[in-house]
């Protein structure tokens, strides 16, 4: 397996694409009633808090329409969404533990040879549930602490949890945060205590296998001050020819000279409606990173937001996006300034190909109390073919005048003379193309993890193959 | 004369919809320099676009035989590894790819054999040091924010790691100052020693040629070749001009 995710050349589609029978699986009706939601409250365990967090946010996913800008979600028919899909299976901490069908399809993505290697930690979840958590003891030594959500909320940091869950994306934010407050299960609870700094990565990894179905996990980070911590995460589904969803939140809490890596990679499958909603706060002099490559899904929103809150605060976001056939992605990233010389710095990438489109849609809002902030935002898009289309939709909304303000937006295409150029090197015209389009990529491939860097280069090896007449 | 390595025969060649070149003869043995002089715009680039097999160059008639094969339909990237090389007049720059990594899969794909890293580092340090080139620019994204000079001689740096057997060189002359001639001239004369390279050197200055054994001289004017001798056309028609 290894081998298949090192060498481009081996790799193909089947190592995301294989899926395993849900036969057995336990599974709600479809649609989404106020039964089923109490049901899962129940199933869960929840604290009392918890079931009323999920039927306000029922109520606001009722009352809320769908989003009328961006692409066409029409077709994701919600009453037939399967929101709670789960494997009988209780969460492990012994890789031996899991279930064999499921720790083959992982072992499949690479998990958890990755933690063996370079990892501190590794989540796992399949559909709906985590089914493997480990963390290093080194680590945990340390006071960081990660686990499911679940746990967490019956565990020492219980109150914490109920001041932060959904106070950074609260549920009447839209539609599908509410039906996230509603129905949301599984994902990560990350503490990292304060002046603690974790040298290598925390990892977890989504698998939604089930037909049809909603993953819906939660993230809540805390890193507190002057702690230091890079988080990844990695999402793959298999394909089917019914709509799934995916209305995640993650929720990132960044305090006083804090740093937050926060790097995806997001691999589903292009039947899936990624409507995915990411948020950080950073307090003085702290800073977010984040790193986002978008592949698959068929349609995405995902703008991760930053809340510069504290004075000398800052955001990096790096991200790029691939859109092919069938496939409509509008993606970007959010910062509002708050505290004093504030800074942001945003640089995206956007490839399309085959029909694809790629929507970059940014947005800044400098309040008048962010003197002396800074913000670039710089995106550049290739284009490559006649059909394929990009667009980027940038907003600025700065009120103070004392704030430093860049935009720089760049569409371009292939042109035949470089092609040109490498073939007359003795490339193969895919090869050649294959080459530009991962230089394009470059600067944004440096900032992921190594191994999620080669796996980058081989999606747009995959997503170039036959690209060529 | 040296057995035959290129034939060109009554060569035509159109862009879009204009007649470039009419009835181009030139025949080039293995080993030979020959040197493609005339007024600008006068289709000496295209006769080496043409022959590298760029897609925006119709061949309307004529034909090109390159070791005894006609290759006149072939693709560029076939024609590179029979053994073809064209020194672009103005490299493209690539981001993201950085000069030694491009050669290098270069070579990889005309072998289609990995290449060990070490001895190709070893040489490419030996070939940079030849080209006076700084040792950074092996890292550095291809041709992006090169200078002309440094551009160029990129070029002959490819040439000399890549060693085709025929290289046609498209005014790699121009633009350069009096050291940078001097270092690139050296490459090629390094080029037709080390491989025994033929060359087709297009070029409408005489700079380049000073410290180069030439076979032959061509002539163009209006895309025909008007006049072919010896190396010492060169000097006539520095002294003439080219009428």
């Amino acid at each position: 397996m290894e081998e298949n995710k090192t060498y481009v050349q081996d790799i193909d589609r089947s190592l995301y694409d294989f899926r395993n029978e849900d036969a057995d699986a336990y599974r709600f009706e479809d649609g989404l009633t106020e039964e089923i939601v109490l049901q899962l409250s129940e199933e869960k365990n929840d604290p009392d808090w918890m079931r009323e967090l999920r039927l306000r946010s029922l109520k606001l996913y009722n009352e809320i329409n769908v989003p009328d800008w961006g692409p066409s979600i029409e077709g994701l028919d919600i009453d037939h969404i399967a929101t709670y899909v789960r494997k009988n299976t209780k969460m492990a901490d012994n890789w031996d533990a899991v279930p064999e069908e499921i720790k083959d399809t992982f072992e499949k993505l690479g998990i958890p040879q990755a933690e063996r290697k370079s990892l501190a930690g590794v989540g796992a979840q399949y559909d709906s549930e985590l089914v493997y958590h480990n963390v290093r003891d080194d680590v945990a030594k340390q006071g960081v602490i990660y686990s499911d959500i679940e746990s967490a909320l019956r565990g020492e940091y219980a109150q914490l949890i109920r001041d932060k869950f959904m106070h950074l994306i609260p549920p009447d934010d839209h539609k599908f945060a509410a039906l996230h407050g509603a129905v949301w299960s599984g994902g990560s609870f990350v503490y990292v205590p304060k002046g603690v700094k974790v040298d290598i990565p925390l990892q977890s990894y989504f698998r939604l296998n089930a037909k049809g179905a909603g993953q819906f996990e939660h993230t809540l980070i805390i890193v507190e001050e002057g702690a230091d911590l890079h988080f990844i995460e990695g999402c793959s589904a298999p394909k089917y020819n019914v709509a799934n969803l995916h209305a995640g939140c993650v929720e990132l809490y960044v305090g006083k000279n804090a740093r937050l890596r926060y790097s995806t990679i997001e691999n589903w499958s292009k039947n899936m409606y990624n409507l995915n909603s990411k948020r950080a706060i950073v307090e003085e002099g702290g800073r977010i990173e984040w790193v986002s490559g978008s592949f698959g899904s068929h349609i995405s929103y995902l703008y991760p937001m930053s809340i510069l809150k504290g004075d000398d605060s800052q955001m990096e976001f790096t991200g790029i996006s691939f859109a092919g056939t069938d496939q409509n992605l509008d993606t970007g990233a959010k910062v509002v300034y708050i505290g004093r010389n504030t800074s942001s710095y945003m640089n995206t990438k956007s490839i399309s190909k085959g029909g694809g489109v790629c929507t970059f849609r940014s947005s800044v809002v400098v309040n008048r109390s962010a003197e002396n902030s800074r913000t670039s935002v710089s995106c550049e898009s290739l284009m490559l073919d006649d059909i394929s289309r990009s667009d980027t939709i940038p907003a600025m909304d700065i009120r103070t005048s004392k704030a430093d303000v860049g935009h720089e937006a760049q569409i371009g295409k292939i042109s035949d003379e470089a092609v040109f150029y490498l073939m007359s090197r003795g490339m193969s015209e895919e090869d050649a193309r294959a080459l530009i389009v991962s230089g394009f990529a470059d600067n944004v491939s440096k900032e992921l993890p190594l191994e999620y860097a080669i796996e980058m280069n081989n999606l747009i090896r995959l997503e170039m193959k036959g690209s060529i007449g | 004369m040296n057995s035959e390595l290129l034939t060109v025969k009554d060569l035509n060649v159109r862009v879009e919809d204009k007649e470039i070149l009419n009835d181009v003869n030139i025949t080039i043995g293995e080993g030979e320099t020959h040197v493609l002089m005339g007024p600008n715009g006068t289709g000496k680039s295209t006769l080496g676009y043409a022959l590298m097999g760029s897609p925006k160059y119709e061949i309307t008639g004529g034909s090109i035989v390159f070791e005894g094969k006609d290759i006149t339909g072939e693709s560029v990237n076939e024609r590179a590894k029979s053994g073809l090389f064209l020194s672009f007049q103005n490299p493209i720059e690539v981001p993201g790819v950085s000069l030694s990594s491009f050669i290098r899969s270069a070579l990889e794909q005309r072998s289609g054999q990995r290449i060990k890293l070490w001895e190709f580092k070893k040489k490419l340090k030996a070939t940079m040091e030849l080209l006076n080139m700084d040792e950074e620019y092996a890292d550095r994204d291809l041709n992006v924010g090169f200078s002309g000079g440094e551009k160029k001689k990129a070029e002959i740096l490819q040439l000399l790691m890549l060693e085709p057997k025929l290289a046609i060189l498209d005014e790699t002359d121009s633009g350069l100052d009096v050291d940078a001639v001097k270092t690139v001239s050296a490459g090629i004369s390094e080029y037709q020693k080390r491989c025994n390279g033929s060359l087709l050197i297009i070029t409408h200055s005489t700079r380049i040629l000073e410290s180069l054994k030439v076979d032959k001289t061509h002539v163009m004017v209006d895309g025909s070749i008007v006049k072919t001798g010896g190396p010492g056309l060169v000097d006539e028609i520095n002294e003439h001009g080219f009428v």
